[in-house]
């Protein structure tokens, strides 16, 4: 246990907070039975801002319920529970327990914690918490006042509550696949788990809004967020569309995801450069934009005087006419003269040159180096926010399986070291 | 009863990049104040319209965005303008704006222009390269920022000849503002505590950057870089097609497929029960999988036969499809106890039975246009203070007296 090793910080009195840096969220104790990358996506901002957020995993299957832990890319080729890279990432700054909640005694344990935490946090399916005797119901006999935030693909109600799901399904489900893609072509959909991304945000948003109101009021509750809602609400204007003006979605030519029709722009969208798969995105928000890049481009089809609705009437044609501009230049030639213009331009980064070069990725210090105990040095995605007064902080990597059995039961609970090689010999942790 | 941010004042200077942002605090019970310019904001330019014609009240961007806000329209060019605005934040708890780096400090309106009057201020502003980048003073719409944040790099087709895809639906305004509201939440806070406010950068660039998952993480630890395939993960080993089309032309996102005796079983009690048996040629295997004990993946190299039943699952899959609609596949697949997703046009996620059941779709009554319109809802379901939308978005400097004292 490398961790032990290192002296911790003196403990905040009143918190029983040891081994945090201080921060905003110093005072809030999270118990995360969350995990995949929605869950641990929300605690982990939390933890970035000083909350104690103590990851509560089962031994007796090396903590995969989170298959996370161990699914590749692996950190230093560590094919082990404790060498999954999004694991780490997704779990800098947190401190990580083994329980195990099949014994008895493993579920008084978890109790005690939950009596010491503000929230408690999980990402099952509907009904395994209850099942194992931690579902909202029970914690608040236990606690009144806690706060108990749910993250699943379809609610904890409803005909599919028992519905299984992760970020692909949550996406298929709610029209966010469907509406990324080319016009008559099947959808692209999103090439990752947005929402396990976004799922993670809104959990944490729901999470500090329930503290929030805990801190004023003392009133506990539960918040019960389902992905797939969450997800719906990500296409707003072009819902109402639909349901105010009984536009149906799915029609010829939909989607056409690079263009853009609420708010009109045209020419909008992601031009080929010379060299293979590099490309450049172009969007040109009005008139002005239209005559700077008619007079960048300076052909005899890049007419200045075009309106929007004449760029708009062959979009295609026009699309082909930029493309075949931009597929003789290389890209970032491409990106300098019409940036100049001022009109809105972009490579499309590859993700190389945003971790390696990206000039404000830089200055943002933006991929930040945690030390994993085992693992060492290791660059993770930071916070895309900085706070003048109390900015978030990345210095700890993922927990490894049971790393801090010790210091949380002693420190945070209280237990003698006798009582805890009980629970270890017994297999309780 | 009244949602979690309850006595909260928020003041938004009207901006399609935290319009958002004021949208989930407002919808989480904030008092929620959005400054116009004269003659309105941005976004009441912005369709789609309601029954397609155009007006400062019909742009639905603008019914969708501002629920629950209180519009009032001040001139922030104009010093009686920015006199009023400078009052209403001095009872402001949290400042949302999404103007270009330097303009708010030209008109003297900046966080260290207001902090004098009120040091509680919470300011967040949202710009698409932050407040102090090389690129801060560039401009980007939501297309630019998702292509050079990286999301775009992952999005698209097999096909590499085309291009890579933008996910649709704002998604780089709806990043940053995510982002916003959580900081302003934690700032919350630390004000608690110290009794100051702060100001916020929000990057949408580097909310774009950091919302890619395998695409960051895969590079930062081993060095890969992501390539895009068509309806599922870019990864840098091409994986199997996850996406199938189902008879009615709709598509099933497959999900994991069956893996257990016990699912195997349940798909061949599927089969008979609709009548498939003989018509798909590998029920057989099928058979075989469900009468098994259990699989050992372990021993797929000396097991020919696990491998046979394993590709059975994914040809009976696409057997299912051929001849179901997508919906039918992906509600009995996952009663059968395994994941799947019918692809969903937006408006149909929307109108689905269990989305219905949830009472998700919201019901929001517009008096000047003697009508209601269906809403997507709550994004979190809170038990003792719930979302709610109390307000449809404010007609142009609806609440001006909020300002003219």
């Amino acid at each position: 246990m490398g961790a032990m090793n290192q002296s911790p910080p003196a403990p905040e009195p009143g918190y029983g907070n040891v081994s945090r840096h201080p921060g905003p969220l110093s005072g809030i104790r999270i118990c995360d039975l969350s995990g995949q990358l929605a869950g641990a996506g929300a605690t982990r901002v939390l933890a970035a801002f000083g909350a104690q957020v103590i990851r509560i995993e089962d031994p007796v299957t090396k903590g995969l319920w989170d298959i996370v832990r161990q699914l590749p890319p692996y950190l230093n080729g560590d094919r082990s529970h404790d060498g999954g890279a999004g694991f780490n990432n997704h779990n800098v700054e947190k401190l990580g327990i083994t329980i195990d909640l099949r014994q008895e005694r493993g579920k008084d344990l978890l109790r005690q914690l939950v009596k010491v935490s503000d929230a408690v946090t999980e990402n099952f399916a509907a009904g395994v918490m209850e099942r194992l005797g931690f579902g909202y119901e029970q914690l608040r006999d236990l606690k009144a006042d806690i706060v108990y935030v749910s993250n699943s693909g379809f609610g904890h109600s409803g005909p599919y509550r028992d519905f299984k799901s992760w970020g692909p399904i949550a996406q298929a489900v709610s029209g966010l696949t469907w509406a990324s893609g080319l016009p008559d072509k099947e959808p692209a959909g999103w090439g990752y788990s947005y929402m396990d991304h976004t799922g993670g945000y809104l959990m944490a948003i729901g999470l500090l809004a329930a503290l929030w109101h805990r801190k004023r009021t003392g009133e506990g509750q539960w918040v019960d967020m389902s992905c797939s809602e969450a997800a719906i609400a990500l296409n707003g204007p072009a819902l109402l569309d639909a349901t105010v003006n009984g536009r149906t979605m799915r029609r010829p030519g939909q989607p056409d995801s690079n263009h853009s029709e609420a708010p009109a722009m045209a020419p909008h969208g992601i031009y080929p450069c010379a060299d293979e798969d590099s490309w450049a995105a172009i969007a040109c928000r009005d008139d002005d934009d239209w005559r700077a890049l008619a007079a960048v481009v300076d052909e005899p089809w890049a007419d200045p005087a075009l309106s929007l609705t004449a760029r708009k009437a062959d979009e295609e044609a026009l699309d082909k006419q930029v493309a075949g501009w931009t597929s003789r230049r290389p890209r970032d030639e491409v990106v300098a003269l019409v940036r100049r213009a001022g009109v809105p331009c972009s490579p499309v980064l590859r993700p190389a040159e945003r971790c390696d070069t990206d000039s404000d990725n830089q200055a943002w210090g933006l991929f930040p180096t945690v030390t994993h105990t085992r693992h060492g040095e290791v660059r993770v995605d930071g916070l895309p926010v900085h706070l003048s007064a109390s900015d978030w902080h990345m210095g700890r990597g993922g927990p490894m399986l049971g790393e801090h059995n010790d210091r949380v039961l002693s420190e945070v609970l209280g237990l003698t070291a006798d009582e805890i090689s009980s629970l270890r010999d017994e297999k309780v942790i | 009863m009244a949602g979690p941010l309850d006595g909260l004042r928020v003041v938004e200077i009207s901006h399609e990049s935290c319009a958002w942002a004021g949208k989930l605090l407002a919808d989480l019970g904030a008092d929620t104040i959005v400054v116009e310019p004269p003659g309105g904001s941005w976004q009441r330019q912005t369709g789609p319209w309601l029954d397609d014609e155009p007006g400062p009240e019909r742009s639905l961007w603008w019914w969708y965005y501002n629920t629950n806000k209180q519009s009032v329209v001040l001139d922030l060019n104009d010093a009686a303008g920015r006199q009023r605005f400078v009052q209403l934040i001095g009872e402001a708890d949290i400042l949302l704006d999404g103007e270009r780096p330097g303009r708010l400090a030209e008109l003297g309106l900046d966080h260290d222009d207001l902090v004098a009057d009120n040091p509680r201020l919470i300011h967040a502003s949202i710009t698409p390269y932050g407040r102090t980048g090389p690129s801060k003073d560039l401009p980007a719409t939501d297309l630019t920022v998702l292509a050079g944040g990286g999301p775009a790099w992952s999005c698209g087709y097999d096909d590499h000849s085309l291009p890579p895809i933008r996910g649709g639906g704002n998604q780089a305004f709806h990043i940053a503002s995510h982002w916003a509201v959580q900081a302003v939440l934690v700032a919350l806070f630390h004000r608690d505590v110290t009794g100051e406010g702060q100001f916020i950068d929000v990057s949408m660039h580097a909310g774009a950057n950091v919302t890619t998952e395998l695409a960051t993480y895969g590079y930062l630890s081993v060095g890969e870089e992501v390539q895009r395939q068509t309806g599922r993960h870019a990864s840098w080993v091409r994986s199997m097609p996850t996406q199938v089309e189902c008879a009615d032309g709709r598509f099933l996102n497959t999900g994991v497929l069956p893996r257990t005796p016990k699912q195997f079983a349940a798909m061949v009690a599927w089969i008979d029960e609709l009548g498939l048996r003989d018509e798909f040629p590998l029920t057989f295997l099928l058979d075989e999988g469900a009468s098994r004990e259990r699989f050992d993946f372990s021993q797929l190299d000396e097991d020919p036969m696990l491998a046979e039943i394993l590709r059975a699952a994914r040809d009976v899959s696409a057997f299912l499809c051929e001849r179901l609609p997508a919906y039918d596949v992906f509600v009995g697949w996952q009663r059968r106890g395994m994941s799947a997703g019918a692809v969903y046009a937006p408006d149909e996620a929307l109108a689905d039975p269990h989305v219905v059941a949830r009472g998700f779709p919201t019901e929001v009554s517009h008096p000047e246009f003697d009508r209601t319109a269906t809403y997507p809802g709550a994004p979190y379901q809170f038990s003792a203070t719930p979302w709610a939308i109390q307000r449809r978005a404010p007609l142009l400097g609806e609440h001006q007296s909020l300002v003219d004292r």
